[in-house]
C-alpha cells in the first residue's frame, strides 16, 4: 500500500497523469466523463489535503524529492503557501468544470471522440498542476509543454461547431511554442551561470555572483524569460493568441482556460522573478517593474475598450480576461506586500468569477446555439438562473463591493497608493468604469431585450450545468463578503515571495 | 577575432534560430510556418549542446580500470544538457505533430493552407471581429 500522506506532492501529479492516459480506454457513453470526474475529484481531494497538511505543519514549505534523489541532482517538488493555494484553485476549478462538462461536451463534441477529449482534458490539468508544484526549472518547461500541447488540442476540438477554432488553435500553438522556447532559452542561460536546475540553488548561486546586475548571461536569461512568460500569461501586447482561442474553444474548455491557464503563467512569473532572480534584481536593479506596469496599464485600458466593441459574448469575456491579467501583473510588479497580495487574491477571484461566467455562456450556447449578444437578448425571461449568474459574475468583474473583484481591487489600490503610483490608481478606477460599460452591454441585452428566434423558446439550463455555475458564482460572492481565508493566505504568501524564499 | 570564431557554434545557433523566427513571422504558408518553428527549436538544441562542451572532453563513460576502481576515461562533457535536450527534442516533435494535425484539419475544412486565403474566408463568413 502506498503511503498517501508521505507521497502527497507526487500523487497530485501522478494520479491525473495516469488517469489521463487511462481515460483513452474508457470507450463511449458516459464512462469517459465519469472517469474524468473521478480523477479530477480525487486530485482536488489531494490538493485539499496538501493545503491542510501544510497549514498544520506550520513549516514554511514541504519539500519532496522524486525518487529520493537529492534535490540538486533530481527533481524536487516544493509546496509552500503560494503554490498550495494555486494548486487548490487549479484542481478545484478543474473538478467543477469537469462536472459541468457532461451535457456541454455531449452537445459540442462528436460522440466517438469523448474518451480522447477527456484524456486530453485531464492531461491539461496535470500539466498545470505540475508547473505549479515543481521546484525544478527544467521540469517547469516540460510540464508547460504538456499543458500547452493538450490545450492546443482542446481548442482545436471546437472545430465541429466553428472551423475558426482550428486557426485559433494553430495561432496559439505557434505563439505559445515561441514563448515556451524563449523560456527554455532563459532556463539554459541560467543553467550556464549557476550550473543547477533547482530553483532554490539557482537563486543562491545568483546571489553569490559579484556582478549580478551587469552579468550579460544573467541579463539575457532575464530578457528571454520575461518575454516568454509574458506570452504565456497573455500580457498585453503579447495577448494576440488569447481572444480567438477562448472564443472558438468548446464552452467547457474556455472556462477551464480562462480560470487556470493564464493564472499558472502568472504563477511562473512569481517563481522566476521573485524566487530565482529575487526582488532586488527583478524590480530594483532591472526596470522591469516599469515595463510590466506600463504593459499592464495599457492592457487594462485597451483590452477593456476592445471588449466593449465585441458582438460575441465569449470574445467580450476573452478581451476582458486580458484586461484582468493586467490587474494581476500590475499588482505584483509593484513589489510591495499589498500589491503582491492583491495579485494573488485576484488570481483566485478572477478564476471563480470568469470561470463561472464562461460556464454560464456555455449553458447559453447549449440552449440557444450561440453566444452572440443577439442570442442573449431577453434571455433573462427564459433562463433566469443562468442570466443571474452572468450578471453577478459581471458585477464581480467591475469590482462592486460585496463581490470578490472588489477585494482584489481594494488590495491593488492600497498597494498602488503605498508605492505612490497614483497613475495606477487612476488606471484601475478607469478600468472598472470600462468594465461597467461592457458588463452593462450583457445585462442590457439579457434583461431589457425581447427574445427572438431560438432564444424565445429556450428553457432554463439543466441542473447538471446550473449547479457548477452557481458553485463558482457563489464562491465569488462568498469571498467578496468574507475574504478572511483568501486575504490571509495571499498576504502570507506575498510576504514569503518578497522575503525572497524561492 | 579568434575569440569570435572560437564560439562559432553559438553564432550558428543564433543564425538558425533567427531564420526560424523569420519564417514563423513572414511565411504565409502554414506548413512553412510549422517547418520554421521546428528550425527555431532546433537552434535552441544546438545552444544546449554547445554549453555542455568541456575543453578536451570526451564522452562521459565511467569504466573499471586496472586496480578494479571505477573512473572516468578523462575529462568529459557535461551530460546533463544532453539529457535535457533529449526531452526537448521529444517535445518539439510533439509540437510539430500537433501542428501538422491541425493543419490537415484546416485543409479539410477550408480547402487551403495559405494564411491570407483563410483570413479572407473568415472575414467573408462574418463575425470578422478585429485582429
Amino acid at each position: 500500500m502506498i503511503d498517501i500522506q508521505a507521497n502527497l506532492p507526487a500523487l497530485i501529479v501522478v494520479i491525473p497523469l495516469l488517469g489521463g492516459v487511462l481515460a483513452t480506454f474508457t470507450g463511449r457513453g458516459i464512462l469517459p466523463w465519469a472517469w474524468a470526474s473521478l480523477v479530477t475529484g480525487a486530485t482536488f481531494a489531494l490538493t485539499l489535503r496538501m493545503m491542510a497538511t501544510l497549514l498544520q505543519s506550520g513549516a514554511p514549505y514541504i519539500s519532496y524529492e522524486l525518487g529520493n534523489w537529492p534535490r540538486w541532482w533530481g527533481i524536487e517538488y516544493r509546496v509552500d503557501l503560494l503554490n498550495a493555494f494555486i494548486l487548490l484553485v487549479v484542481a478545484g476549478v478543474g473538478f467543477i468544470t469537469t462536472l459541468y462538462a457532461r451535457e456541454s461536451v455531449n452537445d459540442e463534441i462528436a460522440k466517438d471522440r469523448h474518451h480522447v477529449f477527456y484524456a486530453v482534458w485531464i492531461l491539461a490539468i496535470t500539466g498545470l498542476l505540475g508547473i505549479t508544484i515543481t521546484g525544478d526549472a527544467f521540469n517547469v518547461y516540460v510540464l508547460l509543454e504538456i499543458s500547452s500541447l493538450t490545450v492546443y488540442a482542446l481548442i482545436a476540438m471546437g472545430k465541429d461547431r466553428d472551423r475558426r477554432a482550428l486557426t485559433a488553435s494553430l495561432r496559439y500553438l505557434i505563439l505559445g511554442s515561441v514563448g515556451a522556447s524563449f523560456i527554455l532559452l532563459g532556463i539554459g542561460y541560467l543553467m550556464m551561470v549557476t550550473g543547477t536546475l533547482n530553483m532554490e540553488d539557482m537563486h543562491n548561486q545568483l546571489m553569490r555572483l559579484a556582478n549580478l546586475d551587469t552579468n550579460r548571461t544573467v541579463l539575457v536569461a532575464f530578457a528571454f524569460l520575461l518575454v516568454g512568460l509574458s506570452i504565456k500569461m497573455a500580457l498585453y501586447p503579447l495577448h494576440m493568441w488569447l481572444p480567438k482561442a477562448y472564443t472558438y474553444a468548446p464552452s467547457a474548455v474556455s472556462a477551464l482556460l480562462a480560470a487556470t491557464a493564464t493564472k499558472v503563467g502568472v504563477y511562473m512569473a512569481f517563481r522566476f522573478l521573485f524566487g530565482i532572480f529575487g526582488v532586488g534584481f527583478s524590480f530594483y536593479a532591472m526596470p522591469s517593474h516599469l515595463i510590466l506596469l506600463a504593459m499592464a496599464s495599457l492592457g487594462i485600458v485597451f483590452s477593456s475598450l476592445a471588449a466593449i466593441r465585441q458582438n460575441n459574448a465569449k470574445s467580450l469575456l476573452a478581451y476582458s480576461s486580458v484586461g484582468q491579467i493586467g490587474y494581476i501583473v500590475a499588482g505584483f510588479s509593484l513589489a510591495n506586500p499589498d500589491g503582491v497580495a492583491g495579485s494573488i487574491v485576484h488570481i483566485f477571484n478572477h478564476a471563480v468569477t470568469k470561470g463561472g461566467m464562461f460556464l454560464a455562456l456555455g449553458a447559453v450556447a447549449y440552449r440557444v446555439g450561440g453566444t452572440d449578444i443577439s442570442h442573449l437578448r431577453g434571455l433573462a425571461k427564459r433562463m433566469p438562473l443562468t442570466c443571474g449568474a452572468l450578471a453577478l459574475g459581471g458585477l464581480g468583474l467591475i469590482g462592486m463591493p460585496l463581490t470578490a473583484g472588489f477585494i482584489s481591487k481594494w488590495y491593488l489600490v492600497k498597494g498602488a497608493m503605498g508605492s505612490g503610483m497614483w497613475g495606477l490608481v487612476v488606471v484601475v478606477l478607469f478600468g472598472s468604469l470600462l468594465a461597467l460599460v461592457y458588463v452593462w452591454k450583457l445585462i442590457e441585452a439579457m434583461y431589457f431585450g425581447e427574445p427572438t428566434g431560438r432564444s424565445a423558446e429556450a428553457k432554463e439550463a439543466p441542473l447538471s450545468m446550473l449547479i457548477p455555475i452557481w458553485i463558482l458564482v457563489a464562491l465569488s460572492i462568498y469571498f467578496g463578503v468574507d475574504a478572511t481565508f483568501t486575504g490571509e493566505t495571499a498576504t502570507r504568501a506575498a510576504a514569503g515571495l518578497l522575503g525572497g524564499t524561492p | 577575432m579568434t575569440e569570435l570564431l572560437g564560439i562559432y557554434n553559438y553564432w550558428i545557433y543564433v543564425v538558425l534560430m533567427m531564420i526560424g523566427f523569420y519564417g514563423v513571422i513572414a511565411k504565409k504558408n502554414l506548413i512553412k510556418q510549422a517547418i520554421a518553428l521546428g528550425l527555431f527549436q532546433t537552434g535552441i538544441f544546438l545552444f544546449y549542446i554547445s554549453m555542455a562542451v568541456v575543453d578536451g572532453g570526451t564522452a562521459p563513460i565511467w569504466t573499471t580500470i586496472g586496480d578494479g576502481s571505477i573512473k572516468a576515461l578523462g575529462p568529459y562533457d557535461n551530460p546533463l544538457p544532453h539529457v535535457l535536450i533529449l526531452t526537448a527534442i521529444v517535445v518539439s516533435v510533439s509540437v510539430l505533430a500537433v501542428a501538422l494535425a491541425i493543419i490537415i484539419n484546416i485543409k479539410w475544412k477550408y480547402g487551403t493552407i495559405e494564411y491570407d486565403e483563410i483570413t479572407a474566408m473568415d472575414r467573408a463568413s462574418g463575425g470578422g471581429d478585429d485582429d
